[in-house]
């Protein structure tokens, strides 16, 4: 096996050792229990006539629901890729764990690339899985289903392979702790400054709106969470949205718009940047 | 400096005097400012080359979370070895540094002095033709030095170069062909130990004598004074009968003088003396 692929499955071995994605799997079928639970009580909820909400009532509001919970699982992929990934490097060069490991004939890159690998597979992993587990809850309880269930998985396991890249890229120059929360950080300023570009285009104001397109730019994580938004909104909403005109774009849970194909480009280059940016500060690092 | 095939070469100097970073240069793991180097009749850094080198750091450690059995076949893997030798490799690299009770047992279970046997097991893996060993007895009990004497000296026995790094020089003098002393970054001795251990130390219990008339012997070479005993760390035996004479013509009075073999101690903290001078 490539030392690539074998550094890719001691990575994924070690989180499973370690018992992250035990513990992964269990909190987010917790999750998956009370939010089933959470859902269903929609569909038995009455109004101020005493009758219970009609279906297209109960989808619009699944749909609202389900977009804050989804921001939760997208929370948790992001703070754990970037926990993660933070120590991923640095910890095993202040501990020397790597020294005897790149005596051996393994390049750097290939240990950088590895790493990233094994991560990615979990990051991917997590975000299927949990989206499976959470739309067939949901579809259990109120029979509603997002219209786009594939696009909404990948854009939120872009957004963890977002803070995986930018965590993996701090983590070759400073420790575990600074480099996780520096991630963090950033992610929510990212957060902020789409909310930011936002306001700009509800008030038509372009440098204000430059705000949240220089953010995406930098980190792309806001933008492929509207991304993922815009998968789980019905189109009936979406019509309301898009007649509300662009005061209806000020709003950090709703989406009139997918992410436009030259961004989603812009992505892919991102991520090769990072990687390569990883690389070369690697390769350069003094161990 | 040359270290030939089936040679130990032992590697000294004082705390930071550049012995961990020279060896790291040697694997590729710094990028030299300056210079040129070669293993295996390799410019350093080649990827190649590092199939046919053990190495065991000066600061171990290994994942926790795996087996030493898991562990070493992560370093077949990566050497790489044919798959079909990991068992013979890892049961033979186990049995040698004593860890074949603990083979299934997590690394994270075992005392420093065990890990460090584990990272001498993973350096042993694939026959090397080279081996670097980092101060390898640092955490070792006396039977397990002994242990890794063995070790050396079955490495070289087989043709295998072995380039030691030790602060130990009672080991060094007894498992090494050769040595170099390294200060500040620069070698400022090498040879094989006859050639560096060729003068005797005298040791002499002696009165009477004031800083003065200490002073006066001198010419005798370097002095190392403990009040009541003079060692003088250089000093050919011949020399012994005028020594004695001349601190009896100072007025002191001689009460034992005993020459012995300068050790390899005797020798490096003179080589450092004479550097600082």
């Amino acid at each position: 096996m490539p030392p690539t692929l074998v550094i890719a499955r001691l990575t994924v071995q070690e989180t499973s050792r370690r018992r992250l994605i035990l513990a992964l799997i269990i909190l987010t079928l917790i999750v998956v229990g009370f939010s089933a639970w959470g859902f269903h009580k929609i569909t038995t909820v009455t109004n101020s006539a005493g009758n219970t909400l009609p279906p297209e009532q109960v989808a619009l509001i699944t749909s609202q629901l389900l977009i804050v919970v989804t921001f939760m699982y997208s929370g948790v992929l992001a703070l754990s890729a970037a926990v993660v990934a933070g120590p991923l490097i640095s910890s095993e060069v202040e501990s020397g764990l790597l020294l005897s490991m790149l005596a051996r004939p393994v390049r750097r890159s290939e240990v950088v690339i590895g790493k990233w690998l094994g991560l990615a597979v979990l990051v991917a992993l997590y975000a299927a899985g949990s989206a499976l587990f959470e739309l067939a809850a949901v579809d259990w309880a109120t029979g509603y289903l997002p219209p786009h269930p594939v696009q909404l998985v990948l854009y939120v396991g872009a957004e963890g392979l977002v803070l995986l890249s930018l965590g993996l890229v701090l983590s070759t120059r400073l420790s575990g702790i600074t480099g996780g929360v520096i991630a963090l950080v950033a992610w929510l300023m990212g957060w902020i400054g789409g909310v930011v570009g936002d306001v700009g285009a509800g008030l038509q104001n372009q440098a204000v709106e430059n705000v949240g397109v220089i953010s995406h730019l930098i980190l792309p994580t806001d933008l492929l969470w509207r991304g993922a938004i815009y998968a789980m909104e019905p189109d009936a909403f979406l019509a309301t949205l898009r007649a509300a005109g662009t005061v209806a774009r000020a709003n950090p849970f709703a989406a009139v718009d997918p992410p436009p194909l030259p961004f989603l480009g812009w992505v892919a280059v991102w991520f090769g940047l990072m990687l390569a940016l990883s690389i070369w500060s690697f390769r350069t690092r003094e161990i | 400096m040359t270290v030939p095939r089936g040679e130990v070469f032992g590697f000294l100097g004082p705390n930071g005097a550049g012995k961990t970073t020279s060896v790291k240069l040697l694997l590729g793991l710094l990028k030299p400012t300056s210079g040129e180097a070669w293993l295996l009749g390799r410019p350093i850094g080649d990827l190649h080359t590092r199939r046919k080198i053990g190495y065991l750091p000066e600061l171990f450690r290994y994942q926790g979370w795996l087996s030493a059995r898991e562990v070493l076949a992560l370093h077949c893997e990566l050497a790489p070895l044919p798959r079909s030798s990991w068992k013979d490799e890892i049961t033979s690299a186990l049995e040698t540094v004593g860890l074949t009770d603990r083979a299934g047992d997590r690394v994270s279970t075992f005392s420093k002095g065990m890990q460090q046997r584990l990272g001498l097991a993973a350096a042993l893996l694939g026959e090397p033709e080279l081996v670097f060993l980092d101060e390898p007895t640092s955490a070792l009990d006396p039977v397990g030095r002994h242990d890794v004497r063995e070790i050396i000296r079955g490495l070289a026995s087989r043709g295998t170069a072995v380039f030691l790094n030790s602060h130990l020089l009672s080991e060094v003098e007894q498992v090494c062909d050769r040595v170099a002393v390294v200060d500040n970054g620069r070698v400022i001795a090498s040879g094989t130990m006859d050639e560096l251990l060729s003068g005797t130390a005298v040791k002499v219990r002696v009165t009477g004598l004031d800083g003065a008339g200490k002073g006066k012997l001198a010419a005798f070479g370097n002095i190392d004074d403990e009040g009541d005993h003079l060692t003088f760390t250089n000093l050919k035996p011949d020399r012994v009968p005028e020594l004695v004479s001349t601190i009896v013509g100072l007025g002191g009075k001689v009460f034992e003088v005993s020459p012995r073999h300068q050790t390899l101690e005797d020798r490096f903290l003179q080589l450092l003396e004479e550097e600082e001078k």
